[in-house]
């Protein structure tokens, strides 16, 4: 498709014909042209660029020279290596190309399977592309987490060394966080709000495909700690522990730095499309609840993230020029990091729980066929949420010893949060009252979802407890709170929003027997590896260690082996999805769900511009079994789409 | 959270909801109380983990109906009102489902009480418990009567204390990758590997590193306080049995932060009396070579690991002197 960035004019452009017949022989196709495997040649000519150059720099010192720990040389190979990786896929073409004052080519269309694997501007492309994306993240990080549990098998026999363990710690939690800090947000942020806003694209189809390849190269940057040795901080990173450590930790630095670009770029983007690419009649009152949340998340990924940005670049600075930002004896602050980090630390953790918000608060009215209940409380507890988030950050140091007198300040506004997460639980359980469920697959993710929310919200409001804390802090009690949040939460989110729109997304449904099968282990499992990590922290195990008490082993091992099984479980769901998706695919009805959402009046593919025309929206997509309902939307052809399919009703519009 | 036009069917299941969820919550809180409450960890060791173990219990007295609140109703839904029973209700749209003015203000109101209770309730304690046993940072707001003549005294070196005097004991705890030491100042300085304080006393915890972020966790004591290096983090606790504890070290601080613990006790007055006199005349040889008491001491930025870059002695070691770094050849 000939998508270009700018101008109205563009969206009415028709959909690709002749004109992109020319522009694919001008531009190239084929094996020749920008895809996935010259990025993997770009980043690997930058790699071995960045690197001699840094060694060149590094001769000049006789202590960096052949010392193989020269930080510089690893931070200007990943740096050159991001740069390669951008420009091999052709994410710099039009920029670059803008700069020195040249008329750049639109990009080319590309059809079946080459468009996943090349710079691509549809929205429908980049959400799938990010589905597998973060799929790769979140698997290495969950076998990194398996190892966590062979080695705490046993409190004094070591599969590990404490050095091996301590890097697949690190990297375990700093992979999972950048996994979830875009795993609503990219895949099915992407796909589907210009769908659910009745839009034919992203405002920004550029940078909504930089932030998808900036993602993968930030997944390469903190895979690549592994060869330069690893680095000892958990994904927390604090200084000094940070300055002291070997180069691995520019991997953590810059692969942070990294994917902050992609979170600050992929918010902004979905920031600006959900406030101005809302089709008529799309008011903020008709806004589907999961765009509600998909833009306090884009808030926070816009305003939290340059702050990880700075830090990190703080930091890079700190191991490769001896600045001393977070140094103490040379006139800096290791709580200069803790406050920079937890600044952007915070929020992070609700961007990693509103998109779960938006998700159940979708899904639920769906299998129960009445409308959200209390929509207006759901949309003000997401603002909420993302307003205060910016304001908890030190209950994450209240031992640290600052500003001892800010701590019931931290400890009130901690626990405010909890008054517009509880407006979730309204909207969900009032939703449930007296409705004929239908158990589907992705209505079991959500009941989960409450299930488990509840536990970490409320072992949260524990660790919000100054004097509590002193007990919680630091241990397996906060390590298994915040398991169950991201873990239980939005994670069981993610899979009820696959389950639900993967039908939409590729056509193909999910076999159901197996999505139980994944569902039921999954939920068990989890809970009893983590409920026991609660008692475990309680008991006076802290996180991070490769030995512990010996009465604690029968707990420990009861955890491990129920998160041995827990992996299990996602062999289903990756066995159901290459049985489902490729094996042997079973063609979804265009709305197999029944459901009202804008994103199911679509065709089955969905069109390269998802609308013929733009629809007129008349309602919010909530009028279930309701008699007299008004029409959902005007799709231009004459007939509204009508909101309520099972009701008879009148054709009346609300207005 | 009964809409407005629920039937009576519906009033009746609601009325069933609210009476099982009171009486579970009541027998739940009741038998949490009295049966788990008193054994809560880490016990009853010190006045903070008393405290801090009260908190602790009024908190999940208090979380324990929301929870089951919650369950409860998503399992009577789930299982009251789903396709398979032949006996539930069609679902009913419409306004008055969409929303419901007056569950929204109860909702609302209820969950704010509830919240603020808890704010100030975590306030009240953590003033009342001198800052709870967490570290305060090097000018504590919340400190006990006493404190801030024993401090003064520690640093001039003209600190006493002996038995039954109810005095301020200050202990210096000195973290570093990867060991804890201890400080005693009122006892010439001392340094022991191992935490040994006098029952029925107010201890003051003056925590500090040598190199990266530590955190002191004396676990059956209820202390935990960050140990950072350059800054000293004091925190507050009162020994009230006697016994034995375990340190552990609850901050990544490197390879072996696994591997970091030790242990403590605590014994009578007079017999902490004997011993530190002892050890501090066995150790004061030792003691002389060690810097002059301090709150903070100049990091080894080097640290344990070997440094920025471990190249066998190519990198200049620190120009200051570090921590013990006199001792006799």
């Amino acid at each position: 498709m000939t998508t270009t960035a700018a101008g109205p004019s563009d969206v009415k452009e028709a959909p690709p014909g002749a004109g992109a017949e020319d522009a694919r022989r001008t531009t190239g196709h084929g094996w020749l042209s920008q895809h996935a495997g010259t990025a993997v040649v770009g980043g690997f000519l930058g790699y071995i660029l960045g690197h001699w150059l840094g060694n060149v720099i590094g001769s000049a010192y006789p202590y960096i020279a052949n010392s193989g720990q020269n930080s510089l040389a690893v931070l200007l190979a990943l740096l050159f290596m991001v740069v390669g990786w951008l420009l091999g896929i052709g994410a710099l073409n039009y920029p670059l190309l803008k700069l020195v004052g040249r008329e750049a080519a639109p990009e080319v269309e590309h059809v079946g399977w080459s468009k996943y694997f090349r710079y691509n501007l549809d929205h429908k492309v980049v959400g799938i592309q990010y589905v597998v994306a973060v799929l790769m993240f979140f698997f290495t990080g969950g076998l990194l987490a398996m190892a966590i549990r062979t080695e705490l098998l046993n409190p004094t026999t070591h599969v590990f060394s404490a050095d091996t363990y301590i890097k697949i710690v690190s990297e375990h939690g700093t992979i999972m966080m950048m996994m979830a800090s875009s795993v609503v947000v990219g895949p099915l942020g992407n796909y589907f709000v210009p769908l659910m806003i009745g839009a034919r694209r992203m405002a920004y189809p550029r940078i909504e495909a930089f932030s998808m390849w900036t993602f993968c190269a930030g997944y390469f940057a903190i895979f690549s700690a592994l060869f330069f040795g690893g680095f000892p901080t958990g994904w927390t990173g604090y200084a000094p522990l940070q300055t002291q450590a070997g180069p691995g930790m520019v991997s953590y630095l810059f692969g942070f730095a990294v994917i902050s670009v992609g979170m600050m770029t992929a918010g902004f983007n979905l920031a600006v499309t959900i406030i101005n690419y809302r089709a008529p009649g799309m008011t903020w009152s008709r806004v589907p609840v999961f765009v509600w949340s998909m833009i306090a998340t884009a808030a926070l990924l816009t305003l939290a993230s340059p702050v990880l940005l700075a830090a990190g670049l703080f930091g890079l600075l700190d191991k490769t020029a001896q600045t001393a930002f977070y140094v103490a004896e040379h006139g800096g602050s290791s709580y200069l990091w803790e406050n920079l980090f937890w600044f952007f630390g915070h929020p992070e953790v609700y961007i990693m729980a509103l998109p779960g918000f938006g998700i159940v608060g979708e899904i639920i009215p769906v299998f129960t066929r009445k409308p959200l209940f209390a929509y207006r409380i759901a949309a003000a507890g997401m603002i909420g949420v993302a307003l205060l988030s910016f304001f908890v950050w030190q209950h994450h140091i209240f031992q640290s010893g600052i500003n001892p007198d800010m701590r019931p300040l931290f400890m009130l506004t901690t626990e405010l949060i909890s008054i517009p997460t509880g407006f979730i639980f309204l909207v969900g359980m009032g939703t449930l009252y007296k409705a004929k469920i239908r158990y589907e697959v992705p209505m079991l993710f959500c009941m989960a979802v409450y299930f488990n929310f509840l536990i970490g919200g409320i072992s949260g409001v524990f660790l919000s407890d100054v004097p509590v804390n002193v007990t919680v802090h630091g241990g397996f009690f906060v390590l298994s709170h915040f398991h169950y949040t991201i873990m239980g939460g939005l994670i069981f989110a993610f899979f009820a929003g696959l389950y639900f729109w993967l039908p939409k997304m590729t056509g193909r449904t999910m076999n159901k027997k197996l999505g139980l099968w994944h569902f039921w282990t999954m939920f068990v499992f989890f809970n009893l590896t983590f409920f026991p990590m609660f008692i475990i922290g309680l008991l006076g195990q802290p996180r991070r260690v490769f030995t512990y008490a010996r009465d604690l082993q029968t707990l420990n091992d009861f955890s491990s082996i129920s998160a041995f099984c827990l992996g299990a479980s996602f062999l289903i769901f990756v066995a159901n999805l290459m049985w489902s998706q490729f094996i042997a695919p079973q063609k979804a009805p265009s709305n197999p769900w029944d459901s009202l959402g804008l994103e199911w009046q679509t065709a089955t593919p969905i069109p390269p511009y998802n609308f013929e025309r733009i629809p007129v929206i008349m309602t919010d997509p909530y009028h279930y079994s309701e008699v007299g309902a008004p029409a959902l939307a005007d799709f231009g052809d004459g007939a509204p789409v009508h909101a309520s399919s099972s009701v008879a009703s009148s054709t009346d519009p609300d207005q | 959270m009964a809409p407005e036009n629920s039937k009576e069917s519906g009033e009746n299941d609601f009325r069933r909801i609210v009476t099982i969820w009171i009486v579970v919550s009541v027998v739940l809180d009741l038998l949490y109380w009295f049966l788990v409450g008193p054994h809560v960890p880490p016990g009853r060791m010190t006045s903070s983990a008393k405290a801090n173990q009260l908190d602790f219990n009024v908190l999940f007295v208090i979380a324990l109906p929301v929870m089951v609140g919650v369950w409860e109703w998503l399992a009577y839904a789930g299982l009251r009102w789903n396709v398979k029973r032949k006996d539930a209700p069609e679902s009913v749209g419409g306004p008055s489902a969409a929303g419901n003015k007056r569950t929204e203000f109860w909702w609302i109101t209820v969950t704010s009480v509830v919240v603020l209770f808890l704010a100030v309730y975590g306030t009240i304690e953590l003033y009342a418990g001198n800052g709870s046993g967490g570290g305060e940072g090097p000018n504590p707001i919340l400190q006990p009567a006493g404190a801030v003549k024993a401090e003064a005294a520690a640093l001039a070196g003209t600190g006493s204390w002996s038995p039954n005097t109810n005095a301020v004991l200050p202990v210096q705890v000195i973290a570093q990758q990867w060991k804890f030491t201890y400080r005693y100042p009122t006892f010439g300085g001392f340094e022991s590997p191992y935490l040994i304080l006098p029952a029925n006393t107010q201890i003051e915890f003056n925590v500090t590193s040598l190199d990266v972020i530590h955190s002191f966790w004396a676990y059956q004591l209820e202390v935990k306080a960050d140990a950072n290096p350059m800054v000293d983090n004091v925190a507050f606790t009162k020994t009230e049995q006697l016994g034995s504890f375990e340190v552990r070290c609850s901050e990544l601080c490197g390879i072996w932060h696994g591997a970091m613990f030790n242990s403590g006790k605590v014994v009578s007055e007079s017999a902490f009396m004997t011993w530190a006199t002892s050890t501090e005349a066995a150790n004061a040889a030792n003691t002389k070579n060690l810097p002059p008491f301090a709150w903070t001491y100049v990091p080894d930025a080097n640290g344990a690991a070997g440094g920025y870059y471990p190249d066998g002695g190519v990198t200049p070691y620190s120009p200051v002197e570090i921590y013990g770094s006199k001792q006799p050849s």
